[in-house]
């Protein structure tokens, strides 16, 4: 189908697109990428009235790294960290190849995902496993939100309707971490998905509850110690699940113990 | 509303007035007149609306023409200016990558784009990348096989270019 109709607006810079946001009011929305948002208007789950573009705005894009954080621009696209040589906090570049496909990820953005908060991105889990913080701006100035903080419900966020996403920061490498997923395409959102930190002793699990769901772990000691293969029947029996259409609870609580299992090799070999 | 904007396509540009809630897709097939670019499934399933932008695939029923002015788009057009086949559309006839040939448009596109940042792939990477388009007759392999032959063609290309400049 088509979108509706809608005005379009071009920010220059992040002040321009917060003042049009403030002066536009709810029937304002942003794109970016417009890898969700796009598909939503052509089926017009969403129908705007106005577009706030801020795929032109400079400075908005960029990985930059000091000392042990790494600070990540709102519209650096998933493209962009897949290539970047990120050493110590790698797990995000090998973590790109499970956004959509090639073409999907030359366009989307980091922001827009964290934004989107789709209960099974990578980008939320990540942020979430990691203990990113998201810095806002909005018309009081900015702030930072943490992950943990910031997803409220499924596609809901912590963010105000006149605030704008301008950054990811991680604070801390993350060199024993892994996110490994299943679909039945490759390329589509995850059934399941599970990150882990061995380092932190934290899973992440997408697809089991409307956000990101945590589980902490018991502490896996040492760098020299096995991956804790034990966490995987720990996490997947903490888990309320129920059937649901074509998926019983039984099926996905078998993917919730492979996964973890299958994160935690990759996170200690690091590959 | 009508807005004015100008797009560079296949290095030509063009001046336009039309509905900003235009994608890109069908600005160039009804505004430009350039039908090689296929609509298939207009929310990113299917890859048939596949262009360059700025020299990387995307999905051009997800991208408001609005948004890319200023950008250098590129459609399956622009591989045969003459009307010659290029090298790559040479290897999907010669292996039978297309069959209907809906989808083939947005594979070649596809196949460009990944070609010219990554000139030495796997045929494993190359099975990963076919994966983003939808073909519903070919099966994939031929398409995945005449990638394959494109590339390896084009490296023998450069490796005699290269013999020859030391000469
Ligand atoms: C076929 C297909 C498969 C996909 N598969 C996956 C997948 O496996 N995993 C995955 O994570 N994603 C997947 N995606 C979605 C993709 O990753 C999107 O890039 C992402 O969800 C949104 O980023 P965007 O830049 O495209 O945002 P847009 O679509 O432009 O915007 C999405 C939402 O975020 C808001 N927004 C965007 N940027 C900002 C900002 N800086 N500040 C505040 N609000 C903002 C918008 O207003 C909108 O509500 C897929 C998409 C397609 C079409
Ligand atoms: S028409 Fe664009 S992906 Fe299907
Ligand atoms: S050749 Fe018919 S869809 Fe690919």
């Amino acid at each position: 189908m088509k979108p509706a109709a809608f005005e379009y607006h071009r920010a220059r810079s992040v002040a321009g697109a917060v003042g049009l946001l403030t002066e536009l009011g709810d029937d304002a929305k942003v794109v970016a990428g417009g890898q969700s948002l796009v598909a939503m208007m052509n089926f017009r789950l969403a129908r705007p009235e106005h577009l706030v573009d801020i795929t032109h705005i400079d400075g908005l894009s960029g990985i930059r790294r000091e000392g042990d954080t790494l600070r990540i621009g709102a519209l650096t696209t998933h493209r962009a960290v897949e290539k970047a040589e990120l050493g110590d906090f790698g797990v995000l570049s090998r973590a790109m190849r499970w956004v959509g496909h090639l073409p999907i990820r030359t366009r989307g953005t980091v922001g827009g995902s964290i934004a989107h908060a789709d209960a099974t991105a990578e980008w939320c889990l990540l942020a979430v496993l990691l203990e990113a913080r998201i810095v806002a701006e909005g018309p009081a100035g900015r702030r930072e939100i943490p992950a943990g903080e910031f997803f409220l419900g499924p596609f809901t966020t912590a963010l105000e309707p006149d605030e704008l996403i301008v950054e990811l920061v991680f604070p801390r490498p993350a060199p024993r971490a892994a996110l490994t997923e299943y679909a039945d395409r490759k390329g589509d959102f995850a059934l399941v998905a599970a990150a882990v930190d061995l380092d932190a002793d934290r899973v992440v699990l997408g697809g089991v509850g409307p956000t990101p769901v945590s589980a902490d772990c018991p502490s896996s000691g040492t760098s020299h110690s096995r991956p804790p293969v034990s966490w995987a029947d720990a996490v997947a029996g903490s888990l309320e699940l129920r059937d649901e259409p074509g998926i019983s609870a039984h099926y996905r609580r078998g993917l919730v113990r492979t996964l973890v299992e299958r994160a935690c090799e990759e996170a200690s070999c690091g590959c | 509303m009508i807005q004015l904007m100008e797009l560079t396509v296949n290095g030509e540009r063009h001046d336009l007035a039309i509905e900003p809630r235009r994608t890109l897709v069908d600005v160039l097939r009804h505004d430009l007149g350039l039908t090689g670019t296929h609509v298939g499934c207009e929310h990113g399933i299917c890859g048939a609306c596949t262009v360059l932008v700025d020299g990387a695939p995307a999905r051009a029923c997800l991208i408001f023409a609005a948004q890319v002015e200023g950008a250098e788009i590129r459609t399956v057009e622009s591989l045969s200016p003459e009307g010659e086949l290029n090298d790559l559309q040479q290897c999907f006839s010669e292996h039978h990558g297309l069959q209907c040939g809906f989808c083939t448009p947005g594979m070649l596109m596809l196949a460009e784009g990944y070609l010219a940042e990554e000139p030495e792939p796997t045929t494993e990477e190359i099975r990963e990348v076919v994966a983003s388009n939808l073909c519903r007759c070919t099966g994939y392999q031929t398409i995945v096989e005449a990638i394959d032959d494109c590339a390896s063609r084009r490296r023998a290309a450069f490796q005699e270019q290269l013999a020859g400049s030391r000469v």
